[in-house]
């Protein structure tokens, strides 16, 4: 079978990265030792899953409790554990490391015409960083002293007083951060080493310059989180007076340099998942993307302005008033690129020839969800709503819609997209279809509630509430079952399609990246032979010659 | 990481930045316990900027590496000081 990339004829070796191993053993630990790129993203998809799933469930948790005013099922410490545990699971554990780890390890290097990363073993290293890492959160659940209570931001002084386990949970975010720091590292290396021929930068897929930029991120900021989790362990262990005002500390300092990280992390989780959007509407709408040039450049663009409105998350705090106008009005800057964006998709579409599969569907649920939440991030962003809104559930579901509608959406969107490529195997597209529209209503019963609770006035991180809110909560809750639901039917259908689906073609959805001119599943090498690239990305004109081989 | 590895340092000139940063950490010390009032920071941090300059060129290797590097880490350094000189804004006019 030969396949053509740009002209060249490639041939398919026989096996797939399945069955052939990068060590000399087989079964486990040719998984657990092995270097191939993408059973290294297999390894963290099964991982990051895995903590998806248990960080969904204590989200149905809370909300159980919350479906009615006084104590249900837990009490209010328990709660508060609760809340701290979900953030940190899904923040650390999930949505920073979900996109770039399993979806950019597996293909940037296929989508650039590599054959793996350029450093394979430090790759390798970086998953069992990121396993040492949850290890050290779970471990932190069971010591003497109990589960950290602190909200996923740790904010001082109630961060240094606490006496449940701080330390080793906020030391297991420090361990993180090293494995998303050695991943940035990684990919900035191969996007600049192990282009094929011919792939010059503007011709590179939008995914990979949107995990190339978000590399960059990971490199930069993320040191930043690691100092100052060391500043507060100190600050903890030894009493140095460092945020804590009662030891002559200043706690807003500790803010600002909390989210000098955390608010460029946030760019590390949405700027992929823009990538995989400019991947999928091309595909499904037969035309090649509008404005490449102005995606690839707002994809840096946004990069370096995240960096600059991170002190908006901190307009009650007790900052200076300059700082708090001129972050006010930095923020209102960051819509541009991502304005950008999501014009030049809507662009893409237009007169195209759309194909609504379900990745395209999954897409489509994105640009809704992910509209209203940045929307509602402005309404956040200027300072005199801010003050009403600031701790609410506006904020909650603010935060709710841009991280989960946005950034999980388009995860399970990669998943739909790449998921014959990575596993050879096709779902039932009907029943992707399905869940689509059953996650879509669930998510807005379970978040938009949230929007107009906040609004009345009902704080977050509360484990009780006035009888007020009651039909609201119990309206989300209600969205919270079906929201996990459909997790699970997601869940089964995959599964389901890896142990019995039909066998997938090496291009099921007519896209024209190099992935897809290679077999389903890939084999160890990607590539037999290195191509040379000719075309333009999102050249729809070589779909002909791809089928008739 | 140029692979042409030219420019070879001598051991002396590793001793002798050594030796100038623990210099330079005595002085932060010591500048820390006199009171210079609103220059304290300000000293410390040029200190320190000093000081990461020494390691970046010499220990680092940077100065004499392919100028991609450099453009890397003068972006680094770029995103660095915006951020100091955004949060000065809230330290100054608090
Ligand atoms: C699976 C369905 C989910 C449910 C039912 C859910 C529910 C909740 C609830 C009830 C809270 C606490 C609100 C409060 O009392 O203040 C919360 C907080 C939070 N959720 Fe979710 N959530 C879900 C998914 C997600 C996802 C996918 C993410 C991230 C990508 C996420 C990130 C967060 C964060 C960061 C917090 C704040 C924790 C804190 O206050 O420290 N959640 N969620």
């Amino acid at each position: 079978m030969a396949d053509t990339v740009a002209g060249l004829p490639v041939q398919h070796a026989e096996k797939s990265f399945y069955q052939q191993s990068t060590n000399k053993y087989s079964g486990i630990l040719s998984w657990l030792l092995t270097t191939d790129h993408k059973r290294i993203g297999i390894m963290y998809l099964a991982a990051i899953g895995f903590f998806f799933f248990v960080g969904a469930v204590i989200g149905l948790l809370m909300r159980l409790e919350l479906i009615a005013p006084g104590r249900q099922i837990m009490d209010a410490q328990t709660y508060n554990s609760f809340f701290t545990l979900h953030g940190v699971i899904m923040i650390f554990l999930f949505i920073i490391p979900g996109l770039p780890a399993i979806f950019g390890n597996f293909f940037l290097p296929i989508q650039i015409g590599a054959r793996d990363v350029a450093f394979p073993r430090l790759n390798l290293l970086s998953w069992y960083i990121y396993m040492i890492g949850a290890a050290l959160v779970l471990v932190s659940l069971f010591l003497p002293g109990g589960p950290i209570d602190t909200g996923w931001t740790f904010y001082i002084p109630y961060s240094v007083r606490s006496t449940t386990n701080v330390s080793m949970a906020i030391f297991a975010a420090f361990v993180l951060g090293f494995s998303s720091i050695l991943t940035g590292i990684n990919f900035v290396t191969t996007t600049h080493r192990l282009r094929a021929p011919g792939m010059s930068f503007f011709k590179m897929p939008l995914f990979v310059w949107a995990t190339y930029a978000t590399a960059w991120i990971q490199i930069i900021a993320t040191p930043v989180i690691g100092i100052t989790i060391l500043l507060v362990i100190i600050e903890r262990l030894f009493g140095v007076g460092i945020f804590d005002p009662a030891l002559g500390g200043d706690p807003i300092l500790f803010q600002h340099m909390f989210w000098i990280y955390s608010h460029p992390a946030v760019y590390i989780m949405i700027l992929p998942a823009m990538g995989v959007v400019s991947e999928i509407i091309p595909t499904f709408a037969r035309r090649t993307i509008f404005g490449y040039k102005a995606i690839a450049m707002s994809s840096l663009a946004i990069a370096f302005v995240g960096y600059l409105v991170w002190a908006h998350h901190m307009f009650t705090s007790g900052m200076s008033d300059t700082a708090r106008w001129i972050f006010s009005l930095l923020t209102f800057i960051v819509a541009l690129p991502s304005g950008v964006k999501i014009f030049n998709w809507v662009a893409t579409m237009y007169k195209g020839s759309i194909d609504p599969q379900p990745p395209f569907l999954w897409v489509m649920n994105f640009i809704f969800l992910f509209s209203i939440g940045g929307l509602t991030g402005l309404v956040l962003g200027s300072l005199a709503t801010n003050i009403h809104l600031h701790d609410t559930y506006f904020v909650v579901a603010h935060f709710h819609y841009v991280m989960f509608g946005g950034t999980g959406t388009i995860f399970f969107a990669a998943m739909h997209y790449w998921f014959p490529k990575m596993f050879g195997k096709m779902y039932n597209i009907k029943l992707a279809r399905i869940a689509v529209l059953l996650f879509f209503v669930g998510f807005n019963l379970l978040y938009f509630p949230k929007f107009i609770m906040g609004y009345m006035g009902m704080p977050r991180r509360y484990y009780d509430y006035l009888p007020q809110f009651e039909a609201l909560q119990e309206i989300s809750t209600v969205g919270s079952w079906i929201v996990v639901g459909t997790l699970f039917f997601i869940l089964g259908y995959l599964i389901h399609a890896l142990l019995k689906g039909k066998k997938a073609t090496s291009n099921p959805w007519g896209g024209v990246t190099l992935e897809w001119h290679i077999a389903s599943p890939p084999s160890m090498e990607n590539f037999a032979e290195i191509p040379t690239v000719t075309r333009e990305p999102y050249d729809f004109s070589q779909l002909k010659e791809m089928k008739n081989e | 990481m140029s692979g042409k590895n030219k420019h070879h340092i001598d051991y002396g000139t590793y001793i002798l930045v050594w030796l100038a940063l623990l210099a330079f950490t005595t002085i932060t010390v010591t500048v820390a316990g006199i009171s210079l009032g609103r220059y304290t920071l300000f000293t410390a941090l040029l200190i320190a900027a000093v000081k990461s300059a020494l390691v970046i060129n010499i220990f680092m290797h940077i100065r004499f590496d392919e100028p991609i590097f450099k453009a890397f880490l003068g972006i680094s350094g770029m995103t660095l000081l915006i951020i100091f000189l955004l949060t000065f804004l809230d330290f100054i006019y608090r």
